[in-house]
This record gives structure tokens, C-alpha cells and sequence, in this order.
């Protein structure tokens, strides 16, 4: 258990009493005069200098959150004053959505972090007034002169703070958006919020971290390219332990036909190795021309997290080096973000990829005619394809131990859509599959409380918080239904509902979706399966 | 953070890893395992010896699965009888305290 967090009792606990000290608090000082408290849990630490100039971002220093002095530049209105008014130019959606609000509450209870911790500058719609009120002052006849009683106030240290607390206490997740009658996307307010703030130096490690490591390397973890393949012919071994079949993948291989792309987690963190091993035991199965690169190693995108340019940047990586190999099109692993920039940005960032082909599946002949622009496929996609046309030969009974439900990941939901690939494969791969409560998935999906580059150790209180409205509907399959094992299509879903699990609904576990095609599969000339991936034993255990 | 070894204050981050790898030494190690209730054995330093030479070719803290592999392969046990062993040795789970302990750094990203 986390020393950043208290134990699930106390917590559940202090999030009743919560509610109610909020209240009380909400009626006692107006928000403005409610300035951010900074307590073990509730922030992350603050980036190593030298993190801050890999990326060429302002403001090296050591400094921390919960010291009363940031070091923040001089300048540091003005700084955000110019860095407001570029970005309203150049971004009409930022300008629309700085004016177009009529707080009409829709979006107020739909938040995980709101609903977690009972904070009213939680409810979307104040975490952008935090902004509004400043764009108003900065930018709107009115706020000029009428000040407060059109809610504008001045930029100050505080408000900087307070912007830091709530902009890193959002996780793009857009779940607020889907409520929204105007549509309001308050992950591009979150975004924006970001990228002023980083003008000031203001912003965290775990974030920035990665993002330097992907720059310098091509992954977030860092990993060289004499490591990855080492990690890689690891799980080749263990592949063969449980199934007798050896696999060979390759890596960096030029005029293989496929790039195949998946976030590093896959390769290096439980339970992701799982689903890696599902990717190989597939491609094997149906002979796919595929490669690995070592320099394109990661198909996530902390840059995301960050700002537009360091995203256009890391982004750019994976197509800079499918035209280098002269592959015809990237097939990419289960990942979240990834697929939002892939989706949404990376055509207008740095597209359209016209050195390759509009991917085609070599097994079945299926033309992916939506990726014609981007040139990438999800991995749902291609194998829900070769199911659909019969190429694969499927046992779902070596799923039989596990009953599990299927977490939408807010990015491969609500940002590109895809909502039925993966329920498709789950029917076909295992029998016991049961659905959480409507209103928890799809696109009114929960987050798991730790995205956008928070899921970091010493965020515990907050994330547990955040998974809380997750972890709720969790239980209610797993009491009703006996669910054990929560399947998710994103990397930092895996490690983040791999935590609030052990934290709010012990002896759930969580899985990627092609673990379980991978246990299902009948592969050519296996030996016995009596062990799904993990090594754990397939049969039920018999009950006394 | 520091940690005073020997006389010496050695620079710790915020969750109390060693900042200069290079600084590492057994002294420092048997103060960092004591800072994880962690009393060193000979178990201890095989495994911690194994993290070192791993971090030196590879530049990063192997996953658990293939340190369970290495451990299996020293002690001649299975797969699931030394990942048990590696919960044993490092109860709040072995990629943390251990590698704090070998001297190297914590992973960032999806893990």
C-alpha cells in the first residue's frame, strides 16, 4: 500500500466526510479567495532541471509544489498574457471555449476527480473558469471594467497554483465534453493550460520525464535499443515455455510490409508483457511480414501531455521510420493516448504519411479505407477483421478461468470511436463476459483516475479518488457477476486499474484484450496448454 | 533528502533514491536497505549484485519477470517458486526496494 494514500477504509470514510467540509468551506469564502492546499498525495514532483532543458522548456530550476516559493520568472503575467493571446489567435476552439460557456451544470457531476474528492473547482465547468476568469480580465471589455462582478480577476502567484493543482487534476478524459450541449472539450482547455504554464516552468516529472527519454531514445522508459531486443527475446522464451511454438520476431528489418508499433509498457511492465506476448503468438498464427523497431519503440505520446509541439515531434518518429524501412503501413498495440493524437492531430501535426500505403490486410484482403490518411490500424481493428473472415482458429474455454468485463479507455472511446472491435473479439476469445452499468461505459466511459501522465506514485490519494466512480461499477459486476479480471485496451490503464484493483476491489486483476486471443489461440504444433500466459493454471480450481 | 553514511551525506530523491548511481558502495546499500526494513543476506546481495551488472549493460532495471528467471536460474528453482522467494526477500515488492537498495534509479512512463 502506498504511503501517499491512506488505507481504502479511511479513505472511503474521508471521502463521505468530505463532501460535507466542502460544502461547508463552498458557503464560508468565495472561490477566489480559496487558494489551493498542497498535502502529501495530492501533487506530483516537480521535473530535474535538467529534464526541463532536453525539451527546450523555460524555467530550469529545483523547485517544489509544496514550498511557498516557486521561483516563477518576473515576468510571469506577461508571459502568460502574450502566451494566452497567441494561442486564442491561432486556436479557434480555445477562443470558442473560453466564451461560449453558460454554466448550465450539465458537466458538473460527470467528473471522476468531482465525484472523488467533493471539490467544487473539480466540476469541469469551474476547472475552466480558472481560466475564464483571467481570459476575462486579460482580453473582454467587460472584465476590464467591471472586474469581479463579471467574475475576471487578475493573474496572480496563487492563481498560478491554483491552475497547476486543477489543470494536473484533469485527465483529458473528455468524459464532461459528452454532456456538454456545446460541446465544450475541456482537455483542450487542460492542454492549454499546460502549455502556458510550462512558459512559467510550471509542470511535473513524470510527465516531462518520459517525454525526454522518448526524445533522446524513442520510448518513454528509456530503453536502448540492445535492451528492448533482450526484453522482446525474453518473452520469446517464455512464449515457448507455455506453448512449445517459438516466434521470431524481428527488429528494424527493412521491406518487411508491416511496422508494428505498441507503447513500451507492453514490453516492459506486468501485466502489458502479457499482451505482448499475445501480439507475437498472433502474428505467428497468421504469418504476418512484421517487424519491431528499436527507434520507434513506443507508440504513446507524453507530448500529448505536454504541448503541441513535443507531441507534432514525438509523433513524427514512428512515420520517420516506417519511410526509413519502406514498410507499407503501421499496425499499432493497445494503447490509449496514442491513438487520440494518431486520431485527431496527427493528420493536420504532420500528415497526410503519403510515402505509404493504405493499409490492407495481407490475410484477409480487407482495405482499411478509414486509415487512408493516417496509415495506421489499431490492433482491434485488424484482428476483429481476421476473426470476421475465419482466419483464426479460437479455443475461448482456455478463458474459462477468468470472468472478466471490458473497460473502455477514454481515448480509444471517446477519441476515435472504437467501441465495438474489442467486444467483438472478447465474445469470440472468452465465454464469461459481462458488462459494467451503461452509464460507466462506451462513451460515457469512466476514466481510470491516472491518465494523462498522472500515474505516478506519489499522486496515490488523488488517483485512488479519481478511479473511485471505476472502481464502483467494477464491484457491482464482481459481486453480481463474479468478475476477476478487467480487460483494457491502453497501457496506463493496465498499471493504473492494476493499482485502484488492489486498492478498492482486491482479487480483481486486469488484462490487455490480445492476452486473452493469445491463451485462445490454437497455434500449429503446440504442446498441451495447461497454462494460460501468465503461468497461472488453466483449470478452475475445484471448490470444497 | 540525504542520507549520512560513513560521515558522508549522500543526495536522495524525494522518495529516497540514490541520486548519483556512481556514488553507490555496500555501506550505502546497507543504509538504503535500512531505511526499507530491509535486513541484507546473502540472498540479498546476489540479488542486488545481479541489478548492478544488469543496470551496467542494459541502463536499466530489468522487469520482474526476468529477474524471477535469473533468480530461478541461481537458486535452481521454478518460475513461481522464485518470484515467491523475491516477495520474501523484498516484501514491498522487489523492482522498488531492490533496485532503491542496488543504487538505481525509479522508471518513469507506463509502469
Amino acid at each position: 500500500m502506498s504511503k501517499f494514500a491512506p488505507k481504502p477504509a479511511e479513505m472511503a470514510a474521508q471521502m463521505n466526510q468530505d463532501y460535507l467540509v466542502e460544502k461547508v468551506k463552498a458557503h464560508e469564502s468565495d472561490w477566489m479567495e480559496t487558494p489551493p492546499e498542497f498535502r502529501p498525495g495530492n501533487w506530483c514532483y516537480a521535473p530535474a532541471p535538467e529534464v526541463v532543458e532536453s525539451l527546450g522548456l523555460d524555467n530550469p530550476r529545483k523547485w517544489s509544489p509544496d514550498e511557498e516559493d516557486w521561483k516563477l520568472p518576473a515576468d510571469y503575467k506577461a508571459r502568460i498574457h502574450q502566451g494566452m493571446k497567441e494561442r486564442l489567435d491561432k486556436n479557434r476552439a480555445f477562443k470558442l471555449f473560453m466564451d461560449v460557456c453558460v454554466r448550465c451544470g450539465a458537466c458538473a457531476d460527470k467528473c471522476h476527480f468531482f465525484l472523488g474528492t467533493g471539490d467544487p473547482k473539480n466540476m469541469p465547468v469551474m476547472r475552466a473558469e480558472l481560466m475564464r476568469s483571467v481570459y476575462r480580465n486579460d482580453f473582454t471589455m467587460a472584465g476590464k471594467i467591471l472586474k469581479d462582478w463579471v467574475g475576471a480577476r487578475k493573474l496572480t502567484p496563487e492563481v498560478v497554483k491554483e491552475w497547476f493543482m486543477y489543470f494536473y487534476q484533469c485527465t483529458e478524459c473528455r468524459r464532461c465534453s459528452v454532456f456538454c450541449p456545446y460541446g465544450i472539450d475541456t482537455a483542450e482547455i487542460t492542454l492549454m493550460a499546460r502549455e502556458l504554464l510550462h512558459l512559467l516552468g510550471v509542470n511535473i516529472n513524470w510527465i516531462l520525464k518520459p517525454a525526454s527519454d522518448c526524445n533522446r531514445t524513442g520510448n518513454h522508459l528509456g530503453i536502448e535499443p540492445h535492451t528492448f531486443t533482450q526484453v522482446v527475446e525474453s518473452l520469446v522464451d517464455d512464449i515457448e515455455d507455455v506453448t512449445g511454438v517459438s516466434v521470431n520476431p524481428t527488429f528494424n528489418r527493412k521491406g518487411a510490409e508491416v511496422l508494428f508499433i505498441t507503447p513500451s509498457g507492453d514490453a516492459f511492465a506486468e501485466p502489458g508483457l502479457y499482451t505482448m506476448m499475445g501480439y507475437m503468438l498472433l502474428f505467428e498464427h497468421v504469418g504476418l511480414d512484421y517487424t519491431f523497431s528499436t527507434y520507434a519503440s513506443e507508440g504513446g505520446n507524453f507530448g500529448l501531455f505536454t504541448g503541441n509541439e513535443v507531441m507534432k515531434k514525438l509523433n513524427a518518429k514512428m512515420y520517420h521510420e516506417a519511410q526509413r524501412l519502406g514498410v507499407k503501413w503501421i499496425l499499432g498495440g493497445e494503447c490509449g493516448h496514442m491513438w487520440r493524437v494518431v486520431h485527431q492531430y496527427m493528420d493536420t501535426m504532420n500528415g497526410p504519411a503519403d510515402f505509404l500505403e493504405t493499409p490492407i490486410n495481407p490475410i484477409t484482403g480487407t482495405v482499411f479505407d478509414f486509415a487512408k490518411s493516417t496509415k495506421m490500424v489499431h490492433i482491434a481493428e485488424f484482428t476483429a477483421d481476421l476473426i470476421r473472415n475465419n482466419k483464426l482458429k479460437l479455443d475461448p474455454k482456455r478463458n474459462d478461468h477468468r470472468v472478466l468485463t471490458f473497460h473502455d479507455s477514454c481515448n480509444t472511446s471517446r477519441g476515435m470511436g472504437m467501441i465495438e472491435e474489442p467486444r467483438y473479439i472478447l465474445h469470440k476469445v472468452a465465454n464469461k463476459f459481462y458488462e459494467m452499468p451503461e452509464k460507466t461505459i462506451r462513451e460515457q466511459t469512466f476514466c481510470c483516475g491516472s491518465g494523462s501522465g498522472l500515474n505516478t506514485e506519489e499522486y496515490m490519494d488523488i488517483r485512488m479518488r479519481g478511479a473511485f466512480p471505476r472502481a464502483s461499477a467494477v464491484k457491482h459486476v464482481a459481486e453480481r457477476n463474479g468478475v476477476n479480471l478487467l480487460t483494457a485496451i491502453c497501457a496506463i490503464d493496465r498499471v493504473t486499474l492494476t493499482a485502484a484493483m488492489r486498492y478498492w476491489n482486491p482479487g480483481v486483476e486486469v488484462s490487455g484484450l490480445h492476452e486473452l486471443v493469445g491463451n485462445a489461440l490454437i497455434m500449429e504444433g503446440e504442446k498441451e496448454r495447461d497454462i494460460d500466459l501468465r503461468e497461472d493454471d488453466l483449470e478452475l480450481e475445484e471448490e470444497e | 533528502m540525504s542520507l549520512e553514511v560513513n560521515g558522508v551525506d549522500i543526495d536522495l530523491d524525494e522518495d529516497g533514491y540514490l541520486v548519483d548511481r556512481n556514488q553507490w558502495n555496500e555501506d550505502i546499500a546497507l543504509a538504503l536497505a535500512k531505511t526499507e526494513d530491509v535486513e541484507m543476506s546473502e540472498k540479498h546481495w546476489e540479488i542486488v549484485n545481479f541489478l548492478r551488472k544488469y543496470y551496467e549493460e542494459y541502463q536499466i532495471a530489468p522487469m520482474v519477470k526476468i529477474l524471477a528467471k535469473e533468480v530461478a536460474k541461481l537458486n535452481n528453482i521454478d518460475k513461481r517458486e522464485s518470484s515467491k522467494m523475491l516477495y520474501n526477500l523484498f516484501p514491498s515488492g522487489p523492482a522498488k526496494q531492490a533496485c532503491k537498495i542496488a543504487g538505481l534509479p525509479k522508471p518513469t512512463g507506463c509502469v
